[in-house]
């Protein structure tokens, strides 16, 4: 009797579990996405605000470009160059102070709005007012809250003119204005929106211009509108039907937060997703030998390199910042851990900017490390730490360092960390070597040479926070003239050539190691048509995506 | 039984089975001997034992027993190598280490976390219960309260929130763990000396003009002992799955220690092509930490058979 | 997984209850103090923690003067009290203020996210108690046979196996290599524009709503983190169930009910189980409240957008706000359970229920 009333029991049981089989059973073994929508998987965290004029991160960078015009965009076939998005032209008066900027016509925001040079002269002027994290690259060319009204201006419906004050070189400003903080916002919308703000010290003005709403709204006039961002979960663009320029493919598109490379090589794989964007070299080696899928790749200009503190005794000895550059292994980091997802790189400017350099002089060689450190008075090694942010290739380049400092006796101790934790260490100048990636902040060469060569103050007050000042390096006032005076060179030719000898003095003479150039990389199915990877963050453009 | 005059010559077991113990020492080596033969009689907690025994013999001689060096690995010529593999019998991780090495060498880090995390959560807890059960009023009454909230704080989330704040690391994984643990040890003292407090021995001790100071730390305190060991050791599973968790979060050992639950983490990453770096520190948690059930679960048989099953 | 620590509260609670005022009075006592608590202690480590909360509102790449005036306006150099304070009272007026991750209010925030936790938790109990009750029942009856030693077994293990490890290998096996189960997430993108949400259980809404496609692609997502958080409970679950029923087995009654003949199965699933089920309710409540809890570790795994992972995407980015609330919500929960368990047990047991 007992028996039988288990077996009763252990039959429904058996029964549930066959039925959730058969639920499953039932289930197609591929998934795919529709076919007017494409999604990404990618690791979209560090998303933060949407707003064109706050935005700063990498992964805004893409989303942005996708929504929002500017006056002028990255020419794609020619990097050193730009061509008009919004602006049919422009010319730079002879004292090359004025930029006179004239709008295409006709142009409409995806709210139906028109597109006019009042609404250009009113996003200049809240970025400015607002001056978020990426004002900056408006604000060098002599703007301020209280002449940015005058400086930046419509002179009618469709003549914007932006006066800045000193003679650049042309190229320096509008590779600035091809930075997405040049979006052009839709004035009408974002006063519908703006919150009423109390002046104070700090922030003189009586509203936010619209920055709260904007962290999540839209008001653009792009290939797609943003309709919708969730922080860690997800990105929905969808196509403007009132763009101007050639009409989207797709309808939708979807940035999936995903973060690890396996889970989005599987998505892939599966069908889940169409596009993977985070592959590490080993998914990567899988995903291009997959009948059904595709890759493809793009240099981007973002470095990784770890620099030492030249507040700690031992690191600001040349000869030991020297015999760090020989305890490296390059070769094996460029054959496994950074195979296909980024190529070595000594030398302060990517590839694809102009004045790039492309020498690479040093190899693993502990024997002459093991001499420089002699030279320096310490053959027996000593003890250091680094601080290492918890993502990957990070991590395992740092192990690897770990391991062939250890053969010239440098004991050196990883202190992990969340990006945050590790760069607040690295703001403070608390470090002793931190290992990082520096991506260019607009496409053009002084973005970099500034912040390797600039540190007008050396002090803890210093007021330029470059990453010279950030290692305590106090460097040779030469380097940080010639680095301006590339700035107003207008011959491109003999700008690149300052930037090259530049360079060559850092690679020479720094705290600064630097390793490798990112590769972005991405697998995508292979019913995708004119999927392409751009030269930097904000030229990775979906709007000529198609599915077949 | 007024029959026999003269014991008979016994035997050392029935010496120790002896219903008649002749002296402190025979009674309570008598019981031992008790709980030996019921715990022994129990295959899967003798397996347990075994196990741990294991654990902390590797944890001994990992340097010896290693084939590698647990942190310094061959990046370019011995990565990602599958179990079997030339010289590396469990396979190789990312940075080209041998798995084997790493998890020897892990056993030690394992048994640094379980004692440490008891000999700091122990004593604390050991302290709340017995001021707190012995003092009565308000200071039971605040204490306890203390510990109630711990209790009604979600542990995991406690230790994460506490290992962000202090950084990463084995140290502050350890306090971190120690924090969330103490509470139940709290409880048990307490109850242990609400038992003792107004027994006459207590009274003696007070009556002598002991302070509450020494009655507690001298008289309470160690009766409250041995029912904390039998806890500590069923906890002790636990802790090793809360390490782990920490380690597999990134909040715990930090690289290049050889942590399993950091390993596993690191493993993730290829767990589509390389299975082995994820599933080997795997079972080896698994592993120990039911060696650690089987053997609190056996112990807590033998000591007290009505509650076998608890 | 750790287990539920807090039948012991309940026991003592129950040995000290006078009366529904007197609890009523205690258990706002414990509310209170353990609200405080939770505030103290997040504002505590939210101050200790070695990110600088600006960076994580203002992301990695602002100017330092940026930095700086954000500091000011946030009010981050005022004096601690102060901050202390000014914190409190917040969270005393239910205002948890904004997320810096997500930009919403930090309730809004966890209303969304918590039917996911919710939805994972009771479906991963309702498993763990289908399957751990008969389990325990079957080893009690069975004592000490092969079925006990193998339900013994099965629950140790389950006891021992780390739970982010065990749903790393079967995402592995079930998804990459079998495709049985969905991709890790709640539900495919294809449905996410489709398909409203009421309650957020998604699998009562699409059920309610009829779109049973919706309905399979749903369950296809939550059934593997839910079975293994329900073999997690079912460890628990049948372990106490095996302690309880051993104990009713024994009790006189059951002899009496033996003499007077009654069939073996009505003893045992009757008139045992029902006595057992008092203590056992309780038993479940807490395996839930545990699962609540537990889910962080498997959250992060099969990227379940729940509460677990709002917390610790939160803890990583030092958004203090969002980890506050979520703490107190979870905090909540394992009150509100507790709370619930011994109302229940007052009224389950014949005992209580006499006096």
């Amino acid at each position: 009797m007992m028996m039988h009333s288990l077996n009763k029991h252990a039959r429904m049981l058996t029964a549930g579990a066959a039925l959730s089989l058969l639920l499953m059973a039932g289930a197609p073994a591929f998934a795919e996405t529709p076919a007017d929508t494409l999604v990404e998987g990618w690791a979209i965290d560090d998303i933060i605000t949407m707003d064109p004029g706050e935005a700063f991160e990498l992964s805004t960078a893409e989303v942005t470009a996708n929504t929002y015009s500017y006056l002028v965009r990255l020419d794609l076939n020619d990097t050193s160059k730009v061509v008009g998005d919004l602006a049919e032209s422009w010319t730079v008066s002879d004292d090359g102070l004025t930029y006179t900027f004239k709008l295409k016509p006709g142009l409409k925001f995806a709210s139906g709005n028109p597109v006019t040079a009042e609404d250009v002269a009113y996003s200049f002027e809240r970025v400015v007012k607002l001056d978020k994290s990426p004002a900056f690259i408006l604000t060098q060319f002599g703007l301020t809250g209280d002449n940015v009204t005058e400086k930046a201006k419509a002179a009618d419906e469709t003549t914007f003119v932006f006066t800045v004050d000193k003679a650049y070189a042309p190229s320096f400003v509008l590779n600035c204005l091809t930075a997405t903080v040049g979006s052009v916002v839709d004035k009408k919308v974002v006063l519908e929106h703006v919150k009423a703000v109390t002046p104070s010290e700090e922030y003189k003005y009586d509203n936010d211009f619209g920055n709260e709403w904007l962290k999540t709204g839209y008001a653009g006039s792009g290939a797609f509108t943003m309709r919708e961002w969730r922080a860690n979960e997800v990105v929905v663009m969808e196509r403007n039907d009132n763009y101007y320029g050639e009409k989207a493919p797709l309808a939708r598109v979807i940035y999936r937060h995903m973060k690890e490379s396996s889970g989005q090589r599987l998505a892939l794989e599966a069908g889940d997703i169409d596009v993977a964007r985070n592959l590490e070299p080993g998914d990567f080696d899988a995903v291009a030998k997959n009948g059904d899928l595709k890759t493809t790749s793009a240099p981007k200009g973002t470095l990784y390199y770890f620099s030492l503190n030249q507040k700690n005794q031992n690191l600001a000895k040349p000869e030991v910042a020297e015999a760090f550059k020989y305890l490296v292994d390059y070769d094996a980091i460029g054959s496994t851990l950074i195979k296909g997802i980024g190529e070595i790189h000594q030398t302060f400017l990517p590839k694809g900017v102009l004045g790039e350099l492309d020498e690479n002089p040093y190899k693993l060689d502990v024997a002459k490390a093991k001499e420089l450190l002699a030279k320096a008075g310490l053959a027996d090694g000593f003890s250091v730490t680094m601080d290492v942010r918890n993502t990957q290739p990070i991590t395992g380049i740092a192990e690897s360092i770990q391991q062939t400092l250890a053969q010239a006796n440098i004991k050196m101790e990883i202190i992990p960390g969340d990006g945050k934790q590790t760069l607040t260490k690295y703001r403070a100048r608390t470090h002793d070597i931190y290992i990082g990636q520096w991506g260019q902040d607009y496409f053009d060469p002084n973005s970099n040479a500034e912040t390797f060569t600039v540190n007008p103050d050396n002090s803890d007050e210093g007021k330029v926070k470059t990453l010279a000042w950030r290692n305590a390096w106090d460097v040779p006032k030469e380097w940080t003239e010639q680095s301006k005076a590339a700035l107003l060179e207008k011959d491109a030719a003999k700008r690149a050539e300052m930037y090259k000898d530049l360079q060559k003095k850092v690679l020479a003479n720094s705290p600064f190691v630097i390793i490798f150039q990112q590769t972005e990389v991405a697998g995508y199915r292979g019913n995708l048509k004119g999927f392409k990877l751009g030269p930097s963050f904000d030229t990775n453009y979906v709007f000529n995506v198609s599915k077949e | 039984m007024s029959e026999i005059s003269q014991p008979a010559p016994m035997s050392r077991r029935e010496w120790l089975m002896s219903d008649r113990p002749q002296s402190r020492l025979q009674a309570r080596l008598g019981r031992a001997y008790m709980t030996w033969r019921r715990f022994s009689a129990n295959r899967l907690a003798v397996a347990g034992l075994g196990i741990i025994l294991l654990l902390i013999l590797v944890a001994v001689f990992a340097d010896a027993l290693a084939p590698h060096s647990p942190v310094v690995g061959n990046l370019a010529g011995a990565r990602l190598l599958p179990p079997g593999s030339e010289g590396y019998l469990l396979g190789t991780d990312d940075q080209g280490r041998d798995i084997l090495s790493r998890l020897l060498h892990g056993s030690r880090l394992t048994l640094l976390v379980i004692v440490l995390v008891a000999i700091i959560a122990a004593p604390i807890g050991l302290l709340v219960g017995a001021v707190s059960g012995y003092a009565g009023g308000w200071v039971d009454a605040v204490l306890m309260r203390i510990t109630d909230i711990f209790f009604a704080f979600p542990k995991l989330v406690l230790a994460l929130a506490f290992v962000a704040a202090m950084g990463p690391g084995i140290q502050n994984a350890i306090i971190a763990i120690a924090i969330t643990s103490w509470p139940p040890y709290a409880r048990i003292a307490r109850a242990e000396t609400l038992t003792v407090r107004n027994s006459d021995y207590i009274a003696a001790v007070r009556l002598m003009g002991a302070s509450p100071f020494r009655i507690v730390l001298r008289h309470v305190m160690p009766m409250c002992v041995s029912s904390l060991i039998v806890r500590v050791t069923l906890d002790m599973a636990g802790i090793i799955l809360t390490a782990a968790g920490l380690g597999f979060l990134g909040l715990g050992a930090q690289p290049p220690l050889p942590e399993w639950g950091a390993m596993i983490a690191a493993g993730r990453r290829f767990i589509l092509d390389q299975w082995w770096v994820a599933t080997m520190p795997g079972i080896a948690i698994l592993v120990v930490s039911l060696g650690f059930n089987l053997l609190g679960d056996g112990l807590r048989d033998a000591l007290d058979p009505r509650e076998s099953g608890k | 997984m750790t287990l539920p620590e807090t039948t012991q509260l309940a026991g003592r609670r129950r040995a000290r209850a006078n009366g529904w005022a007197g609890n009523a009075l205690r258990f706002l006592v414990i509310i209170v103090t353990t609200y405080l608590g939770l505030l103290a202690v997040t504002f505590f480590i939210g101050r200790v923690i070695p990110i600088d909360p600006v960076l994580a509102i203002l992301g990695d790449r602002a100017p330092t003067h940026v930095v700086e005036r954000t500091r000011e306006l946030l009010g981050f150099n005022k004096p601690l009290y102060q901050q202390f304070y000014i914190y409190v009272r917040d969270a005393l007026t239910g205002n948890f203020g904004t997320s810096v991750l997500t930009t919403n209010p930090v309730m809004a925030d966890i209303r969304r996210v918590f039917p996911a936790t919710l939805e994972l938790a009771t479906l991963g109990t309702i498993i763990g108690s289908l399957i751990g009750v008969p389990l325990g029942v079957l080893a009690a009856v069975k004592r000490g046979s092969i079925a006990d030693q193998i339900v013994r077994v099965i629950g140790l293990v389950g006891y021992s196996v780390p739970i982010f490890w065990l749903a790393l290998l079967s995402l592995l096996l079930f998804y990459a290599r079998l495709k049985w189960v969905a991709f890790p997430g709640r539900i495919d993108i294809v449905y996410e524009y489709s398909f409203t949400p009421v309650t957020g259980l998604y699998l009562i809404d699409s059920a309610w709503q009829g779109q049973w496609d919706v309905f399979r692609d749903v369950f296809r997502h939550i059934i593997l983190p839910a079975g293994l958080l329900g073999y997690f409970s079912l460890a628990y679950i049948s372990r106490m169930t095996r302690s309880f029923m051993l104990n009713e087995l024994a009790q006189e009654y059951i002899v009496a009910a033996r003499a007077k003949g009654l069939s073996e199965s009505r003893i045992i699933w009757v008139h045992a189980l029902r006595n057992a089920a008092v203590p056992l309710v309780t038993v479940i409540a807490l395996s839930y409240a545990g699962l609540l809890e537990g889910s962080v570790l498997t959250e992060t795994v099969f990227a379940w957008p729940g509460l677990g992972l709002y917390i610790t995407n939160s803890l990583q980015n030092a958004d203090m706000n969002a980890v506050l609330g979520g703490t107190i919500v979870i905090g909540s929960v394992f009150i509100a359970i507790n709370i619930l368990s011994d109302l229940l047990y007052r009224t389950l047991d014949p005992r209580t229920r006499a006096r």
